[in-house]
């Protein structure tokens, strides 16, 4: 996996590539113009910083007083270490209620623990119903961004989906139309499945209940129908009392989309009668993270994506490009500590300019994270080459007459040697770019002349 | 110059001395309009970025000794490069055996537009330019350092560089579509993200030519550098500047 060949060949598309760019600029403007009419936007995002770091400092003790709470409630509570044992507590309920066929409303964890394919290869129908989630399961694609997951595609593409998958007239590029088309499509899977699964935006430690937000209330629909809810949740997202919801719904659709509230904040407290509800508290990693002094607060995260519409690596990049569950600034720092190697170089796709971290709700240091990232995988890689010109580096830069012979040599060279020496293809800077106009004398030259 | 002027530690990055000599002459000059002594200690060579930001921070103590060596003699270090800078507050390895000399570089380092702003308190500079321009936003300065308020948080509406520019006369700043969205310049993110960091330059470019502007204006060399190398490249019609050769042009 490697974030520059990727971001290579998604640049070479240059019209696609600047639609991508320009269509999720977009929604980083309606989100900047929505915290504008919010005073108080700094303090809520530092609360809600605060209220998650102190969350995680007593992970433990809220998700027991969860437990306890959800349980008192009637939800069933279910403990999962990894992915694989969360698709297994949820294969054995399907088992038991011998159910084929479920639908589920739009969960970046269920991606995370590749739900769709275990379900699949046991014979069981998974639909997902939230339309941009619909559109790239017919396409067999994983999401491209977590909040908007077919963001990747076009009008067009997705009438030429729909004529191949629902019988749509050919080139009709009518959203409403196509988005009529899809709804009489989910009805009909919505009527059909027993079991219902969703993800969990927020769980309230206090009252034992849960919120998930939808903006086509398609969990709702899901939930209300079947006779089983199976809601699964990584464990950081838990906030201590209902009364902080306030300040996380506030931020998370402004942070999302630009809207003031997401349509559907609906809450589960305990199922209907004669219904079940189930709760997955899924780890998977997330307690190693929690141990890492420098990335835990990564754990804040409330999954709006604003990282990824502000980053300008991504939007000129693509989610697929980073090859991880989640892509963009948020996913380069959660990946490598689910897999240093495969994900090496997803800490170097940025220019640290710090954008993420300053549109992060809950005020996540993305971008340092980043950095520190960086030392963590050359630590973890030894003696590279670049390792080695490294150290080259610090050996001149601490001698003041290696560096100035260095320096020296450079302009020299750079002055005798031709351009197609120069502009060479193995040369990166100069494949686009010219070098600088070379002065005659350094500074350290100039000086020396005139001041000393 | 006054007797009780201020004693500046001129830190001039690598590049900077390499590249662009005139923008280090100018910062020095300006400083010295302004009241301060300045002294550019020879001997200084890098603050340690390019390495620590490509992941090599342990290798660099050498160099961070080096440095603080070099300047911790100072009222002041003083750099025309938010990015450098910050560097040199934030992310210089801890060196135990000079802690408090350490500390005090750290605490006394100031890019040239927040040290004539913060320090020296002028307000803005007088003079003339009768150009178009557009500014750079560096991210570095900007969202490091705060030397500008940054379109993605909710604040008060500031910027230290162009404070000092307003009242130039005949200037028209150009504003911009995405006013600080990055140039894609990032350290040896040039080079490892070759694509990406062409197209951000080039779109960061088209915003001001679009525009009609004559001279890019900014604070960080490095940007400048990858700004102009693919204008040159292109044969954009746009000219790029430090502030500090505009400030010391018109204060003569």
């Amino acid at each position: 996996m490697s974030h520059p060949a990727n971001a290579t060949v998604f640049l070479k598309d240059k019209a696609r590539a600047k639609w991508h760019d320009d269509t999720l600029w977009i929604v980083r403007q309606k989100r900047d113009l929505t915290i504008h009419q919010i005073p108080e936007w700094e303090k809520l995002r530092e609360l809600a910083s605060q209220i998650k770091d102190h969350t995680l400092s007593k992970l433990d003790f809220y998700l027991e007083e969860l437990e306890k709470n959800a349980t008192a409630n009637g939800i069933k509570v279910h403990w999962a270490e990894d992915a694989q044992e969360h698709n297994e507590i949820i294969g054995k309920i399907l088992d038991e209620k011998n159910c084929k066929a479920i639908v589920k409303s739009k969960s970046i964890l269920t991606e995370e623990c590749h739900l769709n394919p275990f379900l699949e290869d046991k014979g069981i129908e998974v639909v997902d119903t939230d339309l941009g989630e619909r559109i790239i399961q017919f396409l067999k694609q994983p999401p491209s961004h977590i909040v908007m997951p077919a963001i990747h595609l076009k009008k067009s593409d997705i009438s030429e989906i729909f004529h191949e998958k629902l019988k749509t007239e050919k080139g009709n590029v009518d959203p409403v139309y196509l988005t009529h088309a899809a709804r009489l499509h989910l009805r009909e899977k919505f009527l059909q499945a027993k079991v219902a699964i969703t993800g969990v935006n927020f769980a309230v430690a206090e009252t034992g209940e849960f919120v998930v937000c939808t903006n086509e209330g398609n969990a709702d629909m899901g939930v209300h129908l079947a006779d089983t809810h199976i809601a699964c949740m990584g464990i950081e997202k838990l906030i201590p009392r209902r009364k902080d919801l306030g300040v996380f719904l506030r931020l998370l659709a402004r942070s999302a989309t630009g809207q003031s509230i997401t349509n559907y904040n609906s809450h589960f407290r305990s199922p209907s009668p004669g219904k079940e509800l189930h709760l997955i508290l899924v780890n998977n990693g997330r307690t190693k993270q929690l141990a890492r002094e420098k990335f835990r607060n990564s754990l804040k995260c409330i999954r709006c994506g604003a990282c990824m519409n502000t980053c300008p690596i991504y939007r000129r990049s693509g989610g697929f490009s980073y090859g991880s569950t989640v892509p963009g600034p948020i996913g380069s720092i959660l990946s490598p500590g689910m897999d240093l190697k495969r994900y090496s170089t997803l800490p170097f796709a940025s220019t640290l300019c710090g954008s993420c971290s300053d549109v992060c709700p809950v005020k996540i240091n993305i971008h340092e994270q980043l950095y520190e990232w960086r030392q963590e995988i050359t630590k973890a890689q030894g003696s590279s080459l670049k390792g080695l010109s490294m150290k080259l580096a610090n050996g001149i830069f601490k001698s003041p007459l290696a560096y100035k012979i260095s320096g020296q040599l450079m302009r020299a060279s750079l002055k005798t040697l031709p351009d197609s020496v120069i502009y060479n293809p193995l040369n990166a800077w100069g494949k686009g770019r010219n070098l600088p106009d070379l002065p005659t004398e350094s500074f350290k030259v100039w000086y020396t002349k005139n001041r000393r | 110059m006054q007797k009780n002027a201020l004693h500046i530690g001129l830190f001039i990055p690598c590049y900077i001395d390499q590249f662009y000599p005139n923008v280090a002459i100018a910062t020095l000059e300006l400083l010295e309009k302004l009241g301060c002594k300045v002294t550019y200690p020879i001997g200084q060579t890098c603050c340690g970025q390019p390495m620590a930001n490509s992941g090599f921070e342990s290798d660099t103590a050498g160099t961070t000794s080096k440095f603080i060596r070099d300047f911790a003699v100072f009222d002041y270090i003083v750099a025309p490069s938010g990015s450098c800078v910050l560097h040199v507050k934030d992310h210089s390895p801890k060196i135990a055996k000079l802690q408090k000399n350490q500390e005090y570089v750290q605490s006394h380092i100031y890019e040239l537009s927040e040290f004539i702003t913060d320090v020296l308190k002028v307000d803005s500079i007088k003079g003339s330019f009768p150009h178009k321009i557009g500014f750079h936003a560096s991210c570095h300065g900007l969202r490091g350092l705060r030397l500008a308020s940054d379109s993605e948080r909710n604040e008060p509406v500031f910027n230290k560089t162009l404070q000092l520019m307003k009242d130039l006369q005949g200037m028209e700043i150009v504003e911009l579509t995405r006013k600080d969205e990055c140039c894609g310049f990032g350290g040896t993110f040039a080079v490892s993200e070759e694509a990406i960091s062409v197209q951000m330059g080039k779109d960061r470019l088209a915003d001001h030519t679009d525009k009609g502007v004559e001279i890019i204006v900014g604070g960080d060399m490095s940007c400048i550098m990858h700004l102009q190398g693919i204008a040159t490249r292109d044969k954009a019609n746009v000219q790029l500047m430090h502030f500090a050769e505009i400030l010391n042009q018109v204060i003569s």
